[in-house]
């Protein structure tokens, strides 16, 4: 190789630069024709109409609105259906949500932004008309969100990403604010911890999947030192309480007493951890639903006694029910749905 | 989970020769070919690598679907068994080929190599545990070619401007990581997806991970092409250090010295991560911009890395390496002081990248001072795991004491060690008499001792230039 002379070295790199970027090019551009087909509506796709979408007292009666993903021109954005035909005609409403729930007519919508060297994101506070209040500016990738009952306070989580070579480790970032004074908690890890009784520090403290009580109560989940667990959180002291082990991504029910959430159970494939479980705050027992799959996602409940989440599906996910009390089957209420949430 | 930081082990960079003037094209026209090189090399790598780095988190979360908070982190075993592959690398560099002439560059082939063929890996394996695994085969051709890339930087530049010439490959190399990302967003970019359309859709990261693959062979096709199978100041083609001998470098009193004090320091360094998390909480930043931390780290880095380098040359690198963590002490104490907003994140950022920049590169110049030329390799790992090493045990030792005493609590306890361990190494740290000076005696505790393993007329200060 020594031998070779200069003229050698320079004419093999620069065939070798014009065959790798070729290869890289044609890369990119099968990549492009892809995604291109994406704004095209597949034949026996959910029927998707542009229409108004509210907030608000819908007047033909409960609605689900969801972020729709199927594919067309309407694909990522926020449609409405009636809640008792989740698989009928869809009325899209043109705003883009990663993210989205609502309550008593205020929305929360995790957005992504396209810049010019990188993109960013943010959580914008929509109105009953899903017009935006106001954004705060997130610092990751988009996961959680919620509202409270009263539409006063939304609270959202992100993925943040270290910059490790290489790296797996991932932190959150979940902040709450309050929609009337825009009063604005961050980073919920600055809270006051109180673990099995005392007064608990790490450097390792996460936390994501605010539901919540009240305007001052909610739950969620804390990690710490590879546990994750069930917290009551209180606004107003500023503190996290633990409650329960093995709780993640957990939703209340309407009427207060039942957590549904993510349970990592023991022997399950690290790719597909957790099972839909119930759990019973007055007496903490936990119930496992008739769901018998991996799921990641914060449930939501359509009633006090049934369960809606996200379920991989063939555009991305699709919308399932169980049962909370245990019994039934797993059922299939819409394709090409996430981020659902009930309104009226 | 926060595990020992990332850049102990891989090496940031930036452009080199950026400003004109005289002055600057001098210091060009010393750092020889094979420098610029290997420069080239490690900024070409590192832009395929963080290509990677910079859509994984994405690519798991979107395009496979998997909660990253799913996944068991392995990343505390990886970085100790990291620093072996690191040991074995420089000590296999060392051993001599057919023709007499030490196998660095074969073994920095193989290294890249490594890390080349586990990015259209990336295409095939879809799983937590798989995709793990690839992973750490990409870091185990990082930990293998890292030492003997050090030392063809020492071998084939005079002795007394290696601080420039490790300041010119360290600041090419962050160059590389800081333009990976920016790549990795125009690919996606072009591949026309939003970047955030979870639901199964892996095209535009297929196109990323293919276009890195491409980046990455490039790389070594450049090492293989214009770096040197021999270097100018190899050792004897006689010397085939045995495992043993490159385990005697230990008693080379400057080398021991070197690496006790890179380890006692490296033992007081808080990782990136808890910095960037103290930086958040003590300075008042808003959390969407806590991704742009480690950008001003190693934008300093790349700015600082070249002259600092040079400055090594001038003033002595062991003296520049403690004044370095010097410049970290002030890093802290800025953060615990009651200052708070973004200037003075701007200036906590700009010291920890001059850190990195009077650290880095520097303890590696300082290294090939004390190691002779035909065990360059296995002397750069011994230093640089220690290195690893210490700041590893420093992360875990951190993460228990901010549990018993607040995050605040326990960069005050780090911050008066690294005061008390600058001030250790300072006692025991001697300045070669002249450092790279080839007419000068050189450290006169280091070579020329009769338990000296190999050829001791091949050291440092004796090199030829």
């Amino acid at each position: 190789m020594n031998r070779l002379q200069n003229r050698t070295r320079v004419i093999v790199l620069l065939v070798a630069v014009l065959l790798l970027g070729a290869v890289g090019t044609g890369a990119v551009l099968y990549a492009a024709d892809r995604t291109a087909q994406r704004d095209q509506a597949q034949p026996g796709g959910p029927a998707v109409a542009e229409g108004a979408v509210t907030l608000q007292g819908p007047s033909g009666g409960r609605e689900l609105v969801f972020r729709n993903m199927a594919w067309g021109p309407h694909r990522d954005e926020l449609t409405a259906v009636p809640a008792d035909r989740p698989d009928g005609p869809r009325t899209a409403s043109g705003v883009q949500c990663l993210r989205f729930y609502a309550a008593a007519g205020t929305g929360i919508c995790l957005q992504s932004q396209h810049g010019a060297l990188e993109d960013t994101y943010r959580a914008v506070v929509l109105d009953d008309h899903l017009r935006e209040r106001r954004s705060f500016p997130a610092a990751g990738i988009p996961t959680r969100s919620r509202v409270s009952p009263s539409g006063h306070l939304a609270a959202w989580t992100v993925f943040v990403s270290g910059d490790s070579y290489a790296g797996t480790d991932f932190s959150t970032r979940t902040s709450i604010v309050d929609v009337r004074d825009w009063n604005l908690r961050d980073n919920l890890e600055t809270f006051d911890v109180i673990k099995d009784g005392h007064p608990y520090q790490a450097h390792d403290i996460n936390i994501w999947g605010v539901t919540f009580a009240d305007d001052n109560a909610f739950y969620a989940t804390l990690a710490t030192g590879g546990h994750t667990y069930l917290v009551h959180g209180d606004l107003a002291a500023h503190s996290l309480t633990t409650l329960h082990e093995n709780v993640e991504c957990p939703s209340l029910s309407p009427d207060g007493t039942r957590i549904a959430y993510k349970k990592r159970v023991p022997g399950a494939s690290p790719d597909a951890p957790w099972r839909l479980y119930v759990l019973d705050l007055a007496t903490m027992t936990e119930t496992a639903t008739a769901e018998q799959r991996n799921i990641d996602d914060q449930a939501v409940w359509s009633d006090t006694g049934t369960l809606l989440y996200a379920m991989p599906g063939d555009y991305g996910a699709d919308l399932w029910t169980v049962p909370a009390d245990g019994g039934g089957a797993p059922r299939r209420v819409t394709q090409a749905a996430v981020a659902p949430a009930y309104l009226g | 989970m926060y595990v020992a930081d990332s850049r102990s082990s891989k090496a940031p960079a930036a452009p080199a020769p950026a400003s004109g003037g005289p002055g600057r094209r001098g210091a060009l026209r010393a750092v020889p070919g094979t420098v610029l090189a290997l420069g080239a090399v490690s900024l070409v790598t590192d832009v395929s690598s963080e290509m990677v780095s910079a859509v994984l988190p994405l690519y798991l979360l979107t395009g496979l679907g998997l909660s990253p908070l799913g996944f068991g982190l392995l990343d505390g075993i990886q970085n100790g068994f990291s620093a072996l592959v690191r040991l074995a690398g420089g000590h296999l560099a060392d051993r001599r080929g057919r023709d007499g002439a030490a196998r660095h560059k074969a073994v920095a082939a193989v290294g890249y190599g490594l890390s080349a063929l586990c990015k259209p890996l990336l295409l095939l394996v879809h799983t937590v545990p798989l995709i793990g695994a690839v992973i750490a085969v990409d870091r185990t051709g990082k930990g293998l070619r890292t030492a003997p890339r050090d030392a063809m930087i020492s071998l084939s530049t005079e002795p007394a401007h290696r601080g420039r010439a490790f300041g010119v490959h360290r600041a090419m190399d962050t160059a590389g990581a800081l333009l990976g990302p920016l790549t990795a967003f125009l690919v996606l970019r072009l591949a026309g997806g939003p970047l955030l359309a979870d639901g199964g859709e892996r095209h535009g990261y297929d196109a990323v991970f293919t276009v890195s693959a491409c980046v990455a062979a490039l790389g070594v096709l450049i090492l293989l092409l214009f770096v040197p199978n021999r270097q100018v100041a190899d050792g004897p083609s006689t010397a085939a250090p045995s495992l043993r001998d490159s385990l005697a470098l230990l008693r080379l009193p400057g080398l021991r010295r070197l690496t006790l004090c890179a380890v006692l320091l490296g033992l007081t360094t808080v990782s990136d991560s808890f910095l960037y998390l103290l930086i958040q909480r003590r300075l008042g930043l808003d959390t969407s911009l806590f991704p742009l931390l480690p950008l001003g780290t190693a934008a300093a880095f790349l700015l600082l890395a070249v002259p600092l380098g040079a400055l090594a040359d001038r003033i002595g690198r062991r003296r520049l390496f403690l004044a370095g963590h010097a410049v970290l002490l002030l890093a802290y104490g800025l953060l615990l002081s009651p200052v708070s907003g973004v200037p003075a994140v701007v200036c906590v950022l700009l010291l920890h990248g001059a850190f990195y920049a009077a650290t880095d590169g520097v303890l590696a110049a300082a290294a090939a001072d004390a190691v002779p030329a035909g065990q360059r390799g296995a002397g750069l790992a011994l230093v640089g795991t220690g290195q690893a090493l210490a700041r590893f045990a420093c992360s875990l030792l951190f993460g228990a004491l901010w549990s018993a005493v607040g995050g605040t609590g326990a960069l005050g306890w780090s911050a008066g060690a690294l005061a008390v361990c600058v001030l250790g190494a300072a006692a025991v740290l001697r300045e070669p008499a002249a450092p790279g000076d080839p007419a000068a005696p050189g450290d006169p505790a280091a070579p020329r001792e009769p338990d000296t393993p190999r050829d001791p007329a091949a050291t440092a200060s004796e090199e030829p230039s």
